[in-house]
């Protein structure tokens, strides 16, 4: 049966053929539909959003050792919080076949870096695999799992957001019946002490051999031999958007098993053709591999480091240009940057923190970050899941230690993102005594990723009813003393509690409760928030005296007539979240029943 | 012979469905069919694109700077925003139908005046109000069907049995709706 399916769908139906039964991910672009889709299996995969990547990590080695085909799947920074099992488990081995699946972005597309993540292949000395298609991809996790099985460890599967979000025809099995393999306890190979790690360590130098020889005879590395003048090397999507420019006019190194690379099968190919191009995103890690072979080669002397090779970029790196292209007056086109939703809860606390004085405001990851784009001006800095409470709390205890110090330091970060690493660093102020303010910004759900469910929201992955976590009595129990939990459309209740904790030499944290415009709302949401989305605002503009206030809540409902001289709210827009109306100096906004 | 097909437009629009109504099409004719885009942060408002290749053996996903054979825009700037991706002999579909982007709302820019002429300077340009056309036929939200009908008659797909893509695709009590669009774009171009 053939279906078009991007590389996640491919992903995740390649696990299901290949009899795994725990899936376990924290969502990020452009991993988050791998498990959105292995989902879909509920009569055969145990699926589950955990709350960081570790967790995920840890949940699916476990299921392992216990005998069952695991998985988790996390987008390249995510590995980063998973490394630390990752470096170990890589030493234990395995029982049931594990693999871990990381997304790169190449390219940034929405991402805060681009690190390569094949490097970690490497650093841990675990066998990679990197697809360049949706077929690809699907056939290769079926195979990443026999691997996984036969050489005892886990297997890191690379990805990247072309490949994830591209869409091909992909020909679809069956699934593979894999019973849960029998657990027998041995503490040697799992109890990584002293006594055992040497023995741990030399199966893995033993195994790192073995699995070179595979490397050299697999079919997913692979010699195409056609015009041998040009040998191109490439693994992933390279491998695609180079055959688009050269077509039949070059031989290829096909490389869909990259971790240990084929010294042989290099070198052959090196003997075969007669000047090699290097096509890689990221690092020069086959290149460097080919030339401590003594392989002469060409890779990022020509081609860029940073972003994709697509075709326009090889063929200019080679030949100098890419194609003739129609350019155009660029004074005709405004930026289009993404923006708050009409209604997104997270305005009126932007509006309201953006206007403070003597304020840092330390970020994180989430929509929340647009905070730092006009109108709202309220961000300083962000750097990583979890980073602004604790990036918050070193901040404020150096600027403590100046003489008249006024600077007061705020952290923002969502519900998810605070579950997700946020906890610790807020144990962290509360210990070492800090005196920040600690925004959290619950809508509900992980909202830009597309609407996951989280500890927050009472509902798992498969659509279980679960326990809710509760934000404030979590925040208590780290230490915090001072809490409050405000509605942040609610202007002056926002202004209120910035005032209460300004005014507060103790840590503080506020929690601002109102669901995601997007989310689609669960019956306790509907309990909860009577009122959320059942008005809209409208301007009378026998009142509007052209203030163009409102235009400075960012709201994308809300245009400015210029010849008229008058706001306009879009009624198809609107939801009725009223922060233009109690931004109004002259009372010109009114609300209309939906 | 590989075609390239870019749909370009603002979050929010339609342009996930219009190509994925194309590429099952495409698929359903026999065609190798590709397609890429970009999900993210931009869902939130920002500029969208989706790329749609087909042809025998389809290799890169991704259509490359000149290389689109039709370039379709949702709306009206982003047209020129994404024409750098149109071959020189390629042709533009823009809807006529602007969205303020975020410095315009806030009066910190102007929505520019000129584009369709500077289109029509530059390349072969089809001007069509799908908005209006969409309106006439009782939902403002089919636009992104109608325009995919000015990709199928442009691009010569006329003989894909379209009725059953969109039935097989299409909520049950939006097909007849989207039946009349894509013919609606049909007719257009």
């Amino acid at each position: 049966m053939k279906k078009l399916l991007t590389g996640n769908e491919a992903i995740a139906r390649g696990a299901w053929e290949a009899g795994v039964r725990f899936a376990s991910a924290y969502p990020g672009t452009p991993s988050t539909e791998i498990l959105e889709n292995i989902a879909t299996y509920k009569e055969d995969i145990l699926a589950e959003w955990a709350p960081n990547e570790k967790v995920a990590l840890e949940s699916a080695i476990g299921a392992s050792y216990v005998g069952a085909r695991a998985l988790a799947s996390m987008k390249h920074v995510g590995l980063n919080v998973a490394a630390d099992p990752l470096f170990t488990v890589s030493y234990t081995g395995i029982n049931g076949g594990l693999v871990i699946i990381t997304a790169d972005d190449v390219g940034m597309h929405s991402s805060q870096n681009e690190q390569d993540n094949r490097n970690y292949a490497r650093a841990a000395k675990i066998p990679m695999f990197e697809p360049s298609d949706s077929q690809e991809a699907k056939d290769m996790i079926k195979e990443a799992f026999e691997i996984s099985e036969e050489y005892g460890t886990p297997v890191l599967f690379r990805v990247t957001t072309r490949v994830c979000h591209s869409k091909g025809i992909v020909e679809c099995g069956d699934r593979k019946n894999v019973e849960i393999r029998e657990y027998v306890k041995d503490v040697k190979k799992r109890v990584p002490v002293p006594a055992h790690t040497p023995a741990m360590r030399d199966r893995v130098e033993e195994r790192l051999n073995k699995l070179e020889e595979f490397s050299n005879s697999t079919p997913w590395n692979y010699i195409e031999l056609h015009d041998t003048r040009i040998g191109v090397v490439a693994s992933g999507c390279s491998y695609r958007f180079a055959k688009e420019v050269f077509g039949d006019s070059a031989s290829y190194l096909k490389l869909g098993f990259t971790n240990p690379l084929p010294k042989r099968l290099m070198k052959e190919f090196a003997s075969k053709v007669d000047k090699i191009y290097v096509i890689e995103e990221d690092d020069p890690i086959i290149e460097n591999e080919l030339k401590a072979l003594g392989i002469q080669c060409f890779g990022k002397d020509v081609f860029p480091y940073q972003g994709e090779m697509t075709p326009d970029v090889i063929r200019k790196a080679v030949y100098g240009q890419a194609k003739e292209t129609i350019e155009y007056d660029t004074n005709k086109v405004v930026s289009r940057p993404p923006t708050y939703c009409a209604g997104c809860p997270h305005r009126g606390l932007m509006y309201e923190l953006g206007k403070r004085k003597n304020t840092i405001i330390s970020g994180d990851i989430g929509c929340y970050a647009l905070g730092f784009a006009e109108p709202y001006n309220a961000m300083d800095w962000s750097t990583c899941m979890g980073a602004s409470i604790s990036m918050a709390h070193g901040a404020q205890k150096v600027l403590n230690t100046k003489e008249d110090n006024n600077i007061r330091v705020v952290s923002i970060i969502g519900d998810s993102t605070f579950f997700h690493t946020g906890i610790n660093s807020l144990l962290n102020v509360a210990y070492n005594k800090s005196n920040t303010i600690n925004v959290i910004l619950d809508n509900r759900i992980t909202a830009m990723t597309g609407h996951q469910e989280n500890p927050g929201t009472g509902y798992t992955l498969q659509g279980e009813k679960t326990v809710f976590v509760d934000i404030e009595a979590l925040v208590k129990a780290c230490g915090i003393k001072n809490v409050r939990a405000i509605n942040p459309n609610n202007l002056k209740e926002v202004k209120e509690a910035l005032d209460w904790a300004y005014s507060l030499d103790e840590a503080s944290v506020i929690i601002t409760k109102w669901p995601c415009v997007l989310k689609k709302l669960s019956e306790e949401d509907k309990e909860e928030f009577k009122d959320a989305f059942k008005t809209k605002c409208s301007v009378d503009s026998e009142k509007c005296v052209g203030c163009k206030m409102c235009t400075k809540t960012g709201c994308p409902a809300i245009s400015f007539d210029k010849i008229e001289k008058k706001a306009k709210i879009d009624p198809n827009s609107c939801v009725g979240c009223e922060v233009c109306l109690q931004v109004c100096p002259v009372k010109a906004i009114g609300k209309v029943e939906a | 012979m590989v075609k390239s097909i870019l749909l370009v437009g603002v979050g929010g629009q339609g342009t996930i469905l219009a190509s994925k109504l194309l590429t099952a099409g495409l698929m359903e004719a026999g065609y190798d069919v590709k397609m890429s885009e970009i999900h993210g942060m931009s869902q939130r408002g920002g500029s969208v694109s989706t790329h749609v290749r087909y042809g025998e053996k389809v290799e890169s996903p991704v259509i490359e700077l000149g290389g689109a054979d039709i370039l379709v825009s949702f709306e009206m700037m982003e047209a020129l925003r994404w024409l750098r991706y149109l071959r020189k002999d390629g042709k533009v579909v823009v809807n006529n139908f602007k969205i303020n982007s975020m410095p315009i709302l806030c009066g910190l820019a102007d929505y520019p005046t000129g584009i369709l002429e500077e289109l029509s300077e530059k390349t072969t340009t089809i001007v069509v109000d799908a908005a209006q056309e969409a309106v006439k036929i009782g939902n403002a939200k089919v636009m992104n069907v109608i325009l995919l009908g000015t990709i199928v008659k442009l691009m010569g797909l006329e003989g894909i049995n379209w009725d059953k893509i969109i039935r097989d695709n299409v909520k049950p009590k939006f097909i007849d709706v989207n039946l009349k669009a894509i013919k609606v774009g049909m007719d257009l171009v």
